[in-house]
């Protein structure tokens, strides 16, 4: 392993090397001394997204196990992005005094499942690819339960181990049918097997699911509300956001390049389930009271939208993919956010804290109304672009009604986005939440995802960039 | 060519109004906030003056025709080297006139907003909205192409709820922003698809291209035919399905009355001279298209326009409520439009459709927003919507009496006010076209004149109503826009639309007919005058007169009976087997669908909760007998 290998793996090495600094420092610290730790961690967390920036080559490593090209790192990138401004948001809830002794703990999981993750996408084997699963998941349980002394916060963290455990359970069974069939493991070899056997669908419906599981899509997303519910909102924002953005990301790798033979077989499964898990998520959110439900359920639905894309299956579908999850973590972590801010500060959760919030809190109220239409694809925002393109992909395959149906839900999800702008901005309340500086760490993160939804809305090189990247993939 | 590059302006500072406003509005006081959004619409309204006499007049050739440039574009979205996403700025005819519009009523809607909003805790807020929406709409006219124009549209959508929405004081407000929200969004699911069947057919978005009457999106792109019309026809009638909820049109109308529970200035903004012509604006904007392409879609352009006229001014006759009254007449109106548009050919006197559409929405702007306004200032002094409410203001709201009875006569058609010249050219198109649709508007045309008056006499004569506190007069803030308007509506008539405004840019002649004009006058007439008997008299004989001439008072006081005929005809006859029937259908048929949608929407979300008991065991239940039904579905079964 030479000094270019190195640079190759740069985002998971440096991951790893991070996880241990913050461990050592955290040992070496007082008590008293370990807000420290924040501030650490940021600075280096920044200087390593600045570092995956770097020009990266196509290559691979440990005979085909390990690959990256300039897609994946972009991929990358937009998760430690993500990562990064979630960081930046729980700065305020990590000063607070019951989490003074775990700051070290929330940084270290963090950074295990984002290494989990990256190694998801870089993998060109099943073995890989199942290390990186776990590595992704396991940690987000502890997280989960990181205000353990909540009854409520426990209960998610079980719950999430337990059921992920069967999820990969099944996953797995699903890979060793697939080596089973083609006694491969490498994605590569796999490929050329692939049939249409009925062992081998079979066996991708049971790595789907266990895909579907990640990704919360109907029927597989039961986990999600009680986990949202119960997590800190920091976590709930990291695994509705980055992990599930991740997931997609590692979905449509597979799905183009180890699953393409079976397109014509799993097509119709995408089918279903899109239609299933955007109206489901959509009926389930607009009754949600409280915000971190509300963003949590609505999250799923635009899960749904994602399967689209893969619908699509060509050049455009890939790049329509990878820009709409780069918008929707940008717009949900604006969201989440707000939220988050909120929470934090006052401890208000519910829809009905927020009616008339814009009188007291006008710059969190319109950066809230920005990520809402990003959410619900009001033009110009960014998140209409998202969807537009997803419906573009999905439309030049002939899914015509499809399509249909994906714009009559995304029509419903505008309804209850805008119940919360509506909230925000025209019901009137006697004692609306009173105005409230956060801190600089906060609005830095607030700031961002800002600026994101509005650089993605104007900006269209990105999608350009994207795009060129995805050629390279899919020939 | 001459330069109209600073056009851009126009749209762009009313948008920087709105972030200064919704920025730091919070910190200034009420009346700084008014003057800001109030001069920096001023600004615009300049511009635009000076884009549309540069255009018509200054910077033209005389004699040739009107040509469509663009001002400005900016390549937005490359997708692929076929389709790329433009942003610019379109100077036509069209596009120049509606930016005169709605500059003018919005700057009076500001000004008079001043003095109306006074007082009211989100004074900043409500100006920043305004803006926001002053520049989604201009935005929406100047779009160079169908997809910016969809963009805009959506902005319009967006903040005219914002506005609509702006008063919850009553619960009835709350389920009117939702409803106008919901209706107009489905339709503009129908606009969407629209675009994407046009574009997918002709390969682009641009105006210029799809409008071009020799160009390949008219004379190629028919499409393979689908249920009897060809794919063209029908991506035009999906984007008029779109205009049709804008515009309030049958049966997407709905909205339209219950969106009067938002301030009465955004109604006179949104509901009279703006929003609701948009999908007018929209099918003149394809207008060649519709005319040259699908014929077919522009005869459902007509009948629906015609259908809803009618239909509209009917109901009007029952309204009580002053501002529903109102909403109903802006239907009927835009019906007119809409007809107009449906009966007109393409090129020279045929065009002459095209013209009057064009004309009424100017005139239309002009004594809707006046009538509106001056609605407001009566709700501002008696604070009450309801006609019975009020009676005998005359005395008390002299400058609101006589600028509301102008806008009356106005949209009554008596010449030489602008109104009489844009409807006769209207009933003049229709006639050379369809005598049936003819026959509707000349109806429309008397029954417009009886329920104006009918509203105008109930409000300023009938009963001496006894109020709490003495009305005054309204401010001169308000009342100065109302002055302005008016001159508007009187005068706005004697514009030489015939040569500025045509189908094909060239200007054409046309004689008025007397024929049609003299009858249409007097249809008018007979409508006022019913109105003047039925409504005028109730208080208006002293009692005087009673006594001394008591058989010729009994005669006199029952009209010669001819108020019994009227009253059966009206009441027991039109009220009760038209417009009872139409106002039922309208609210339990049309509107009770609607409704059930939104209700099956949330009976499915309650009766799905129980899936979410928070119980492990039944979750990984369903997980797993999710992955053996995908499993027999698609290994055995597939």
């Amino acid at each position: 392993m030479n000094f270019s290998d190195i640079l190759t793996m740069r985002h998971e090495l440096m991951l790893t090397l991070l996880a241990l600094v913050v461990l050592i420092i955290d040992l070496n610290l007082h008590n008293r001394d370990k807000h420290l730790i924040i501030p650490i961690t940021l600075s280096l967390f920044f200087i390593d997204t600045l570092v995956g920036f770097l020009p990266a080559d196509k290559s691979v490593l440990f005979g085909g196990m390990y690959r990256t090209n300039g897609l994946l790192v972009l991929m990358k990138n937009i998760l430690n992005i993500g990562v990064l401004i979630i960081l930046l948001q729980s700065v305020t809830w990590l000063k607070k005094e019951e989490n003074r002794e775990k700051i070290s703990e929330y940084f270290i999981l963090l950074f295990s499942t984002l290494i989990g993750m990256n190694f998801m996408i870089s993998s060109g084997d099943f073995l890989m690819f199942y290390l990186g699963l776990e590595l992704a998941t396991i940690p987000v349980a502890a997280l989960a339960a990181y205000t353990h002394h909540q009854t409520k916060s426990a209960e998610a963290g079980i719950k999430l181990l337990l059921t992920s455990a069967l999820s990969s359970g099944i996953l797995l069974f699903g890979i060793s049918l697939i080596y089973g069939s083609t006694g491969s493991i490498y994605f590569d070899t796999i490929t050329e097997l692939y049939k249409n056997s009925p062992m081998q669908v079979l066996a991708f419906i049971f790595f789907f699911t266990g895909m579907a599981f990640k990704l919360s899509l109907v029927p597989f997303h039961l986990w999600t509300a009680d986990v949202y519910e119960g997590a800190p909102i920091n976590v709930t924002s990291y695994l509705s956001v980055i992990s599930k953005g991740a997931a997609a990301f590692i979905l449509i790798i597979v799905m183009f390049t180890v699953f393409n033979t079976i397109a014509p077989v799993y097509n119709h499964i995408l089918y279903l389930i899109a239609i299933i898990t955007m109206t489901v998520g959509n009926l389930f959110a607009l009754r949600q009271k409280n915000m971190k439900r509300f963003l949590a359920f609505s999250s799923i639905a635009q899960a749904g939208f994602i399967l689209l894309g893969i619908l699509g299956g060509n050049v455009m579908g890939m790049t329509s993919v990878i820009y709409f999850v780069l918008v929707y973590i940008f717009s949900n972590l604006g969201a989440f956010g707000v939220v988050s801010a909120i929470s934090t500060v006052t401890g208000k959760e519910s829809m009905d804290d927020y009616d008339g919030l814009y009188a007291t809190n006008p710059r969190l109220s319109l950066l809230m109304m920005l990520a809402l239409f990003s959410l619900a694809g009001i033009p110009p925002v960014a998140g209409f672009f998202g969807k537009f393109f997803l419906f573009a992909s999905a439309a030049s395959a002939g899914y015509y009604w499809l399509v249909f149906i994906a714009v009559l839900n995304a029509t419903i999800s505008l309804y209850y986005y805008l119940l919360v702008v509506k909230a925000m901005f025209i019901n009137k309340n006697e004692t609306p939440l009173a105005y409230f500086k956060s801190d600089l760490a906060t609005r830095v993160g607030l700031i961002l995802s800002g600026i994101g939804i509005f650089i993605l809305g104007f900006w269209s090189q990105i999608y350009e960039v994207i795009n060129s990247l995805s050629f390279g993939i899919i020939h | 060519m001459a330069d109209y590059t600073y056009t851009l302006l126009i749209p762009l500072i009313p948008f920087f109004v709105f972030l200064l406003l919704g920025l730091t509005g919070h910190k200034m006081k009420p009346v700084v906030s008014g003057l800001i959004g109030t001069s920096g619409l001023g600004i615009a309204a300049i511009l635009a003056y000076t884009t549309a006499f540069k255009y018509f007049w200054a910077g033209h050739v005389a004699g040739a025709a009107y040509t469509s440039l663009k001002a400005f574009e900016i390549s937005w979205l490359h997708l692929t080297d076929k389709l790329t996403i433009h942003m610019g700025i379109l100077i036509d005819p069209i596009s120049v006139m509606m930016l005169v519009v709605i500059t003018t009523v919005s700057l009076m809607v500001h000004i008079y907003s001043i003095g109306y909003m006074k007082g009211d805790p989100g004074f900043y807020r409500f100006f920043s909205f305004l803006s926001l929406f002053s520049f989604s709409m201009l935005g929406l006219v100047l779009a160079t192409n169908i997809f910016q124009m969809y963009i805009f549209w959506e902005l319009v959508g967006v903040s005219s709820f914002l506005l609509i929405g702006y008063y919850y004081d009553k619960p009835s407000a709350v389920a009117a922003s939702k409803k106008a929200f919901i209706v107009t969004r489905f339709a503009d699911l129908g606009f969407l698809i629209g675009i994407l069947m046009l574009s997918f057919n002709t390969g682009t978005f641009d105006f210029q291209t799809l409008t071009d009457p020799h160009g390949p999106a008219i004379t190629q792109a028919a499409g393979a035919a689908f249920m009897g019309m060809s794919v063209l026809t029908w991506s035009l009638i999906f984007i008029f399905v779109g205009g049709a909820g804008k515009s309030a049109m049958f049966p997407f109308h709905i909205w339209l009355p219950d969106a009067m529970e938002g301030p009465t200035p955004v109604s006179a903004l949104i509901h009279a001279a703006t929003m609701v012509v948009a999908g007018v604006y929209l099918v003149a904007r394809l207008f060649p298209v519709f005319a040259l392409g699908a014929p077919d879609a522009l005869h459902v352009v007509a009948w629906i326009g015609g259908f809803s006229s009618l239909f509209a001014a009917v109901i009007a006759c029952t309204q009580t409520d002053i501002k529903r009254v109102l909403a109903f007449s802006t239907m009927s109106q835009i019906g007119y439009m809409m007809l107009a548009l449906g009966v007109s050919g393409f090129g020279g006197e045929e065009g002459l459709g095209f013209m009057a559409s064009n004309f009424h929405l100017f005139t239309h702007a002009m004594f809707k927003a006046l009538l509106f306004l001056g609605a407001g200032a009566v709700i501002h002094a008696v604070h009450s919507n309801e006609i019975t409410d009020m009676g005998g203001l005359r005395k008390h709201l002299p400058i609101t009496h006589i600028t509301f009875l102008i806008a009356c006569l106005t949209i009554a058609g008596i010449p030489p006010l602008s109104g009489f010249f844009s409807k006769d050219e209207i009933l003049v198109a229709a006639f050379h076209a369809n005598k049936m649709l003819f026959a509707i508007e000349y109806i429309v045309a008397g029954l417009t004149a009886f329920y104006m008056f009918r509203l105008y006499y109930g409000i300023f004569w009938g009963k001496n109503t006894h109020y709490h506190h003495t009305p005054h007069e309204a401010p001169k803030v308000m009342t100065i826009p109302l002055m302005i308007l008016a001159f508007g509506s009187v005068f706005a008539g004697f514009l030489p639309f015939k040569d500025l405004v045509t189908s094909d840019g060239k200007a054409f002649e046309s004689a008025i007919d007397y024929w049609i004009a003299v009858p249409s006058v007097l249809i008018g007439v007979v409508g006022i005058l019913i109105a003047t008997i039925m409504y005028k008299k109730e208080t208006a004989i002293p009692d005087k007169v009673a006594g001394t001439l008591k058989h010729l008072y009994k005669w006199a006081h029952r009209k010669f009976y001819m108020d019994e005929v009227y009253l059966f005809v009206t009441r027991k006859i039109i009220f009760r087997y038209i417009s009872v029937p139409l106002a039922w259908f309208d609210r339990h048929i049309v509107d009770g669908t609607m409704n059930g949608i939104a209700g099956i929407t949330q009976y499915a979300a309650y009766s799905i909760k129980g899936l979410q008991s928070g119980k492990l065991q039944q979750y990984a239940f369903v997980f797993i007998s999710g992955t053996i039904i995908l499993v027999l579905i698609f290994v055995y079964l597939v």
